[in-house]
């Protein structure tokens, strides 16, 4: 146990210490760093596996914080902590990391250790982003994260690669700078950046939030994860940074970066500004559908493979977003569990399309065709992970859009039988997609020749399919290991509204969030007066 | 020892078929087709093995229902538990032994049939993987995990309708199958939804205990209430799944899947699960008039337009196919009104002779050397005598000739729908007619097939009886198709209806109310003579026209509307797929995604950009123009910080005279 009282900056800092021993090596030797890189990432997804023991199931507040006072005027302290929700996050940002860094074994070549310094540093910033419980150290993350994910796009991607990443920044920016002037507004009232604290003051009545100010500061929060995720319709940042990020960037970018955008709902949006939610949920559960049926849509007639995907994860993302603001138990667990599915089964789409441009060198679907016959073992993973991400049952995509789908109709049986359509569109898209690339006879001279996957990509391909497979099968798994945590922000979202004519008893009683001592005593409670 | 291994350890049964799947998918490749015949015989025929000891011990131990939790599968909180729960009814084992029973002897045949084929390993994998889905399917005890049985099975029948996936039509009548499944799959999910909702469960004991308790009121006719809606969605999956109007159009090109895949998945067991689960659900429909009277006119209208359709068809198997769509409108009709226990009678007896007529096609095709079209064929009977006789077998079976299967298992549906209120006498009478469009279309079939002119080139044929790996089941099959029906024998035959009396504990005693018992009996016996009537009729008009040799003529009126199955698929086309694409391609994308967001996005960042382009303009690098931003800087300034001097200066000079 002798690093379970730092674990969580051992495994945000730990590949930033990787990042700087790279630094160190030769660059001529492509595949020592390789290797060490793959090292690195691989033992930091153990390290991140300890969480599942020391996370204890059924606890809803925050385990293994640490707490550290790092500014003192203003008060930001480097506080982490993590929960139920922020841990599966974690542990598949940390398995997506060695997928990624094999991904890249044959594709990258260009400023090979700067590549491997970039992941690394990428995977500092989004471990970041789940682990931190003060909303300043958030923010920095937050950007931090965003810097090696422009360069990834910008220096490794494809042809329109400069204008991608820019369009990635600068997006991303308009939505943070938003949060920065929330998260100095929310300061402003309360006197602290530490998100316990802030929750506590909220929950015991200490902070009362008048409705305007809410409803600015959920939108000043809501608008940069809106970006992220990407809800409808400001969505269109996404295809350009897919088709153009190299194959490691797609697969973190669809697998994790995305699931930023939800996560920052569940954890703040919902928590801090509950009435604001409610009061914005039809709309937000409008755009969510819009964005499912819209993003199917579009996904079908789409040319390019990689687009094809790109789109289906704003549709996907859509579910998760529905499942979030129906303040439903039920539809927040299913919300939970669609991020990590969709990470898993999104992201070994990525990887697949990224093996066959590895092999001809273009997303375009029409350059393919018949390749069951040269490459039967790729055809086979590929039906199978778009079986998952089309919600078979078995598989992991089932049991995320099932949870959403289900509870959300307990709440507003409307919007699921507009979403559930959705269900019958991705069939549509990605068998047709399928039947494009891989049916028929051979339509190119090139690709009667195509070798099936090498060892290196098979062995990634059944870790990627034993995990959907296994996610799909034993769910409760992790839902036992959700479900505190999620059921909390349900309870936080609906609780705190005064006026309910909910009986009392049926309100929980508020959890203990561990709050520092400190950072309690600090509150200057004439603050709190409300402006 | 448990005292039940079979029944304690029921996920056997559905396991054994997954684990040959697996081995032959993950290893077959390399592998003579002996080792694979081993593997996919083995698990099935081991899987119907224990199917039979368990329901040995079902009913030794003399249970109601046998039910067993496994593991949990999806779990949120207390609210919702979804486990991978097994149980064991009646129901159930009819179900269980048709689709192992069946299912065996099919895999049997196949061993012959695919022997020439490419990619032998991976045809028997998904052949395995669909009985692992069947079993699931009908051995589930909540909906959701008869929902995974159901999702797979549907995944089975895309993998093995498209299994010659070189060919475009093949991949094409896959993914159709898949999406159309998936549209009524839409409904099932509302309706599993909407019964969580109501009930707090979808398990089946506790679903079916809660809605048949003394408070849940019969929504009345014409009432949509939450059961007749929930009913109506379950339907909805219903109609995708077991091709009826209007999700039927999957079917027929499913015909593109090896021949016997249409006789397990396409004949006798997938698409009757539609029907199993009307049937499962009963206690809800019976509840729900509304959604009943629904399911009997859809089912009604199926079963002649199917018909219809079926008499034109010159592909042997085309016409197989829709008589399937026919026979399972007789199903959803016989369980419309109420007759679910004559319902499952029919899909039993179907399952055994349709198998057996797909089966027999397919020797035929396999004699013709691959010939589907039944034009191209003509005076075979001499030529390959076992299959001639198996077919003829089960076209009198499925014509509804006594003492054949289909007659029994027919005729109770007819008698169901004649005594249902109401409008029962007009679908008794549409039931009937398309009775005699079965007939003639079926023996239209044999005549064609069989009799008449060698209507092909002798010099590329070579008519030869297919092996004994084929002919076998077929022969099975035949004897199933005869006998099958004694199980029902109606009452004035002086026999005990063996089948309705096994179905009692779940359907309860069917008896037709306000009648008794002899004037039921005699009327049972006026239908039946009608009901052989009609079968005659069909088969005398199909001999008058097609015996002596009939020529294809050329495709006109009525007969031309029927030939292209009233252009329904073109229809859908038109109408539904056509404009979806044109609007995501030509609007959603084109205009609203590059257009007008991305077109937002883009010229506000090019507004930045011009914006910064005209201020740079001040950086000229001129030490003239800097002295003058200079000067006016200053002024600026110096105008601030003396602002609290100079404010009374202004205010009495400049604006004093407006004061």
């Amino acid at each position: 146990m002798v690093a379970s009282g730092h674990l969580l900056s051992v495994l945000i800092f730990f590949p930033a210490v990787g990042a700087l021993a790279l630094l160190l090596l030769r660059n001529d030797d492509e595949r020592f760093v390789r290797q060490i890189t793959f090292a690195i990432s691989l033992v930091e997804f153990l390290f991140s596996l300890i969480l599942l023991w020391l996370v204890p199931i059924g606890a809803a507040g925050y385990s293994l914080e640490e707490f550290k006072r790092w500014i003192v005027a203003p008060p930001i302290n480097y506080h982490l902590g993590v929960d139920g929700i922020s841990m599966f996050l974690v542990i598949l940002t940390t398995f997506l990391m060695p997928i990624s860094v094999l991904a890249s074994w044959k594709g990258v070549h260009f400023r090979l250790k700067e590549f491997h310094v970039m992941l690394l540093l990428l995977e500092v910033g989004v471990i970041g982003v789940f682990l931190s419980l003060d909303l300043f150290l958030f923010f920095v993350f937050w950007e931090i994260m965003l810097i090696p994910m422009a360069f990834l796009i910008g220096i490794w991607g494809h042809d329109r690669r400069i204008y991608a990443a820019i369009k990635f920044v600068l997006y991303t920016m308009a939505g943070s700078i938003l949060m920065l002037v929330g998260i100095v507004w929310l300061y402003n009232t309360t006197g602290t950046f530490d998100l316990p604290t802030i929750q506590h003051m909220l929950q015991s009545g200490l902070l009362v939030l008048p409705a305007r100010t809410e409803m600015l500061l959920f939108l000043a929060f809501f608008v940069a994860f809106a970006i992220k995720v990407p809800l409808f319709p400001l969505h269109t940042w996404l295809p350009d940074a897919h088709v153009e990020a190299p194959t490691a960037g797609s697969i973190i970018l669809a697998g994790v970066l995305l699931k930023m955008g939800t996560y920052g709902m569940i954890r703040f949006c919902l928590p801090l500004f509950p009435d604001a939610s409610h009061k914005a949920a039809p709309y937000v559960g409008a755009l969510a559908i819009v964005g499912i049926i819209y993003g199917a849509l579009v996904a079908l007639v789409q040319p390019n493979l990689k687009k094809l995907v790109a789109y289906s994860s704003v549709s996907h993302l859509g579910f998760v977003v529905l499942g979030i603001f129906a303040f439903q138990n039920i539809a927040m667990q299913g919300a939970v569990y669609q991020m990590l599915a969709h990470g898993i089964s999104t992201g070994a789409l990525f990887l697949l399309v990224g093996m066959l441009y590895d092999r001809r060198h273009t997303f375009e679907i029409s350059e393919y065709g018949g390749l069951s016959t040269p490459m039967p073992r790729l055809a086979a993973f590929f039906l199978f992970i778009s079986l998952a991400s089309m919600g078979l049952p078995l598989l992991n995509g089932f049991v995320g859009e099932f949870l959403i789908l289900l509870g959300t109709y307990q709440v507003n049986w409307k919007w699921v039988a507009w979403a559930a359509t959705g269900v019958i569109l991705s069939a549509c898209y990605l068998l047709w997609a399928y039947q494009r690339v891989f049916f028929g006879a051979v339509t190119h001279e090139k690709n009667r020749e195509l070798p099936d996957t090498s060892s290196r990509e098979k062995w990634l391909l059944v870790a990627m399919a034993v995990v959907t497979l296994w996610m799909g099968v034993q769910s409760p798994f992790f839902t036992r290991r959700i479900a505190a945590s999620s059921r909390k922000v349900v309870e936080q979202s609906n609780g705190y509204q005064m006026h309910e004519a909910a009986a009392p008893s049926a309100k929980p009683a508020p959890a203990a969030t561990g709050i520092p001592a400190a950072s309690v005593a600090k509150l200057s409670t004439e603050r709190l007066a409300v402006r | 020892m448990p005292l039940n291994p079979i029944l304690e350890y029921l996920w056997i049964i559905p396991l054994l078929p997954l684990v040959g799947s697996a081995i032959n998918g993950l290893l077959g490749s390399k592998w003579p087709n002996k080792v694979v015949n081993a593997v996919a015989l083995g698990t099935t025929g081991l899987s119907f093995l224990c199917a039979l000891e368990a329901v040995r011990e079902f009913f030794a131990s003399g249970q109601q229902l046998f039910r067993k939790e496994f593991f949990d599968w999806i779990v949120a909180y207390n609210d919702l538990r979804i486990g991978f729960d097994l149980q064991l009814d009646q129901l159930t084992v009819v179900m269980l032994l048709v689709v192992t029973g069946v299912g065996f002897l099919i895999h049997i045949y196949s061993t012959g049939y695919m022997s020439h084929e490419g990619g032998y390993y991976r045809f028997f994998s998904y052949l395995n993987l669909f009985m692992f889905f069947m079993l699931i399917l009908v051995l589930a005890a909540n909906y959701t995990l008869l929902f995974v049985g159901w999702e797979g099975v549907g995944l089975c029948s895309y993998l093995l309708i498209g299994f010659y996936f070189l060919k475009k039509s093949a991949a094409d009548a896959g993914k159709k199958a898949f999406i159309v499944n998936r549209i009524g799959d839409f409904g099932f999910m509302l309706g599993m939804f909407l019964l969580f909702r109501t009930f707090h469960s979808l398990d089946f004991q506790t679903l079916f205990a809660a809605a048949s308790k003394a408070g849940v009121a019969v929504e009345p006719m014409g009432q949509f209430g939450v059961l007749t809606i929930a009913c109506l969605l379950l339907f909805m999956g219903a109609t995708g799944k077991s091709a009826q109007i209007p999700l039927y159009v999957w079917l027929p090109d499913a015909m593109e899947g090896p021949t016997p895949v249409s006789a397990l998945i396409h004949a006798a067991t997938m698409v009757t699960a539609g029907v199993y689960v009307v049937a499962r659900s009963h206690i809800l429909f019976t509840h729900a008039p509304t959604a009943m009277y629904v399911v009997a006119i859809i089912g009604c209208a199926t079963a002649f337009f199917a018909a219809t359709i079926g008499l034109v068809q010159s592909d042997i198997k085309k016409v197989l196919a829709y008589s399937t769509v026919s026979q399972l409108g007789y199903m959803f009709l016989a369980c419309g009104v109420g007759a679910f226990g004559a319902g499952i009678f029919h899909l039993m007896t179907h399952a055994f002779f349709k198998a057996l007529l797909f089966l027999s096609a397919g020797s035929v095709i396999h004699a013709m050397g691959g010939e589907q079209d039944m034009w191209k064929m003509g005076g075979l009977r001499s030529k390959i005598k076992v299959t001639f006789a198996c077919m003829l077998a089960g076209t009198i079976a499925i014509a509804g000739f006594p003492p054949f299967a289909g007659f029994f298992s027919k005729d109770a549906i007819l008698f169901s729908a004649y005594n249902s209120e109401p409008g029962g006498k007009i679908l008794y009478g549409v039931g009937l007619f398309a009775a005699i469009l079965t007939s003639f279309y079926m023996f239209r079939l044999i005549y064609l097939t069989f009799w008449g002119p060698e209507r092909y080139d002798k010099h590329k044929v070579h008519v030869h009886e297919s092996p004994r790996s084929m002919t076998v089941p077929l022969m099975i099959l035949a004897l199933l198709s005869l006998i099958g029906g004694w199980l029902a024998l109606p009452a004035f035959w002086g026999r005990k209806n063996y089948f309705a009396d096994f179905l009692a504990p779940i359907f309860g005693a069917e008896e037709v109310a306000g009648m008794d018992a002899a004037a039921a009996h005699s009327l049972e016996l006026i239908l039946s003579g009608v009901a052989v009537a009609a079968a005659l009729i069909g088969l005398i008009v199909a001999w008058k026209m097609y015996s002596k040799g009939a020529r294809q003529g050329t495709s006109t009126g009525l007969h031309k509307v029927l030939y292209n199955k009233y252009y329904v698929d073109e229809l859908y086309q038109a109408a539904i797929v056509g404009p979806l694409m044109w609007l995501s391609r030509n609007i959603l994308w084109k205009v609203v995604d590059v257009g007008v967001i991305d077109g937002t996005v883009n010229g506000i960042a090019h507004g930045t950009q011009a914006v910064g382009d005209t201020v740079r303009r001040t950086q000229s690098g001129n030490t003239r123009s800097y002295a003058v931003w200079v000067v006016i800087g200053a002024i600026v300034v110096f105008g601030i910080i003396f602002w609290p001097i100079l404010r009374p200066v202004f205010n009495g000079t400049v604006l004093g005279g407006v004061r």
